[in-house]
């Protein structure tokens, strides 16, 4: 316990607040590459989740590539990614990581959310005289944004994890205290770090949690059930 | 329920094969054998492997483990004898227990050393290959700004240093420029990286390991450090307990025959030639008539 | 090319260690886990609390966890057992979440009839809960499985030994193929785990398999 109350006392010193390498800084890093990462990987896993589910194409392969890509190591995505694009490029090739890790479970939620709507809706909705354009937006959009926003939470968490990381190829963000202080002897620098990385952690998640609450429709709200983050696992089932 | 006992049949399996599993790994060398550690960098792997296969060859039998990542992690070890020999460098593990150590040369490190190893770890004779922490910068820098010694950076400004994160805080780093050579840099901590950011150009000075063979591949210029801003730091093999003497009969002609330029051949082939660690030993072992 | 075969036996060796690592976390999540999901089925009120703290293990990312759990538990950072705890805690964490869905998910009716029948609670449970709840029980773990054997490699960082090794190693030394080894080999392994998590439930659940084929009506 003396160890936590020196860290949360190097947490609070006022050097950390300052300067080269503060904390400030080393958060906002952190949270750059996290949100760099998550947002080009909506753009490239939403729509093709939605295309998937919505006309039934490489549904098979789809849920095998959602459940390997999660078989891939992370860290050893990053070191390889940066080896091969070279070390000038490191940035880039950490940022591809973190997309890559970030792109299945959005692929998965997109297509999981359209797979689950009852086939008898999508052709009320035909019946109805609704264009496939229509359907997709006003229809499947919707219904799907639990398992959406689930997919989008479940990628949020892995990539604000997986930065931890980045600094070990000399890039910043918070897994940078950490890393630093292990040959130092400094316990106290990094159980700070990884409390403040942890706190992140929580309070991305919970804000994740929150706009997908806002951004759903209330009547979808009411309809889904329980802890729909569950349900990501049950994805990994083949049929 | 024929289910059932499938369910417990497997999970007893599956019990029974971790607690092997667990139980293969635990088990650690009889009296008669020799554990011989190394750090996780490639080039202390190289000298611990020498050390194995040199045991080895005098009839020992030798237990590797290797790539132990911190001192925090194996140097306790060496003190209660479950590791019992390892390949460590004199000034940074001098530095490591006696953190405000004066010695910078050589012999003064070696000696400070001894005193400052704790109860039951003894160093034995030293290597005169060094490979310690070094000032570089490129060719065209160094011609450009007529760099020869680190002091020469004090008429220069926004310097940028880089190397392992850790340099930040350490005596010689930016701290200690300022004060020993008036020299103002900003650091960025590349870590494994930093050759090639000093290469690429995103750094002015990097902290580069003298026996990294990527000084001279690059051409990159060490600057000279008259002011004794890095400890020495030479190869030193530590053993624990009464090992000591023991292995001193073996190890220190081994120390003698390794040198500076020796040690950087030996990473070259490990980089370059990507060879591994036991057949680098074992060519350099034979090259050395051991 | 060469560099993987020249290794071969290295290669070899760490992915036995890497195997061996998994393995514990991965048990220890599911003997774990299964309990409490249950527990958290069964009892309502405990839920949202169970869900709740195994949701906050979750969020924290791997590397923090090694250096959180040492001063707490007594431990050296550097240690097997700081590693193994830190999967199993996350283990535990995914697969309650599994746990408690699979329980969930079990037709109240079959739980009826099997009491109808002359069941007590606790025969109840391993001959009609625990095999009805497998399914989703198998999917949690394969989770679990994947998610451990790529963390497992983050554990070279504190000095424990795996396929991570080859990261580590290999990004210092500039040797792509030996990366790419650690990856691949990582994969396997992976692959692997989930493969004969697979084959197991299909051969200790044998009606699963026809199950599924009834869930694409839903009309």
């Amino acid at each position: 316990m003396d160890l936590l109350r020196d860290a949360l006392v190097w947490l609070f010193s006022a050097e950390q607040f300052q300067g080269d390498g503060s904390l400030p800084q080393r958060i906002a890093e952190h949270l750059g590459y996290t949100s760099v990462a998550v947002v080009v990987a909506i753009v490239l896993a939403l729509p093709l989740g939605y295309f998937i589910g919505h006309t039934g194409k490489g549904h098979v392969w789809i849920v095998g590539i959602t459940g390997g890509a999660r078989a891939l190591p992370s860290f050893g995505l990053i070191l390889l990614l940066v080896l091969v694009l070279g070390v000038s490029q490191r940035q880039s090739a950490a940022i591809l990581a973190l997309v890559l890790l970030a792109i299945p479970p959005l692929l998965a939620g997109a297509y999981a959310g359209v797979a689950q709507i009852p086939r008898s809706v999508i052709d009320s909705a035909r019946s109805q005289g609704m264009t496939e354009a229509q359907i997709l937006f006003q229809v499947e959009i919707p219904l799907s944004l639990p398992l959406v926003m689930g997919g989008l939470r479940g990628a949020v968490l892995q990539v604000v994890a997986t930065a931890t990381l980045v600094a070990y190829v000399g890039l910043g963000g918070l897994g940078y205290d950490i890393i630093q202080g292990i040959p130092l002897r400094r316990f106290d620098q990094t159980l700070g770090a990884a409390i403040v990385v942890a706190l992140l952690a929580l309070v991305l998640d919970a804000a994740v949690a929150g706009a997908s609450r806002w951004a759903t429709p209330r009547g979808v709200l009411l309809g889904s059930f329980g802890d729909v983050r569950a349900r990501d696992s049950s994805l990994a089932r083949t049929r | 329920m024929k289910s059932l006992r499938k369910t417990t049949g497997l999970t007893g399996l599956a019990l029974a094969s971790a607690l092997v599993f667990t139980g293969c790994a635990a088990d650690s060398g009889s009296a008669e054998t020799v554990v011989v550690g190394s750090q996780a960098y490639y080039s202390n792997e190289i000298i611990a492997e020498i050390y194995a296969q040199a045991l080895e060859g005098a009839g020992y039998t030798v237990e590797r483990q290797f790539q132990i990542g911190q001192r925090d992690a194996y140097l306790p070890e060496l003190e209660s004898g479950a590791v019992d020999l390892f390949p460590e460098y004199t000034g940074n593990l001098l530095q490591f227990y006696a953190p405000d150590a004066q010695a910078t040369k050589a012999d003064d490190v070696y000696a400070a050393l001894e005193s400052a190893l704790p109860e039951g770890m003894t160093a034995l004779a030293m290597s005169s290959a060094t490979d310690q922490d070094s000032y570089n910068v490129t060719a065209e820098f160094a011609a450009a700004n007529a760099l020869e010694s680190i002091g020469d950076l004090a008429a220069l400004e926004g310097l940028v240093l880089g190397g392992n994160p850790e340099l930040e805080e350490r005596p010689y780093g930016p701290d200690g420029l300022l004060e020993t050579y008036g020299v103002t840099v900003s650091f960025s901590g590349t870590g494994d990286v930093t050759v090639d950011a000093l290469v690429a150009g995103e750094l002015s000075v990097a902290n580069v390991y003298s026996g990294d063979p990527r000084i001279a591949e690059y051409g990159l210029v060490t600057l000279a450090d008259p002011e004794g801003l890095f400890l020495a730091s030479n190869v030193v093999p530590i053993a624990s307990g009464d090992w000591a003497i023991e292995l001193a009969s073996v190890i220190d002609p081994i120390s003698a025959a390794l040198t500076s330029e020796g040690l950087v051949a030996l990473n070259l082939q490990s980089t370059k030639d990507q060879l591994s660690a036991a057949v680098i030993a074992a060519t350099w072992l034979e090259a050395n008539g051991f | 090319m060469d560099w993987i075969l020249a290794n071969s036996p290295m290669i070899g060796q760490l992915t036995l260690d890497h195997v061996r690592l998994s393995i514990i976390p991965i048990l220890v999540g599911f003997i774990v886990a299964t309990p409490l999901g249950w527990v958290a089925h069964r009892w309502k009120w405990s839920r949202g609390i169970l869900l709740g703290v195994v949701g906050l293990l979750y969020t924290i990312p791997s590397l923090a966890l090694f250096m959180i759990l040492p001063p707490l538990l007594g431990l050296s950072v550097l240690s097997e057992a700081n590693v193994l705890i830190a999967l199993s805690l996350y283990a535990v964490a995914i697969m309650v979440r599994s746990a408690a869905d699979a329980f969930s998910s079990i037709e109240p009716r079959a739980l009826r009839a099997a009491t109808a029948v002359g069941y007590g609670e606790w025969g109840r449970f391993f001959a009609v809960e625990l095999p009805l709840a497998g399914p989703v029980l198998l999917a949690g773990i394969r989770v679990v499985a994947v998610s451990t054997v790529s963390l497992v490699t983050v554990g070279v960082l504190v000095g424990v030994s795996s396929l991570g090794y080859f990261f580590t190693d290999g990004f210092q030394r500039r040797i792509v193929p030996e990366v790419l080894a650690g990856v691949v080999m990582t994969f396997l392994v992976a692959l692997f785990f989930d493969g004969l998590l697979v084959l197991a439930g299909r051969w200790i659940m044998p009606w699963a398999s026809l199950a599924t084929a009834d869930r694409g009506r839903v009309t």
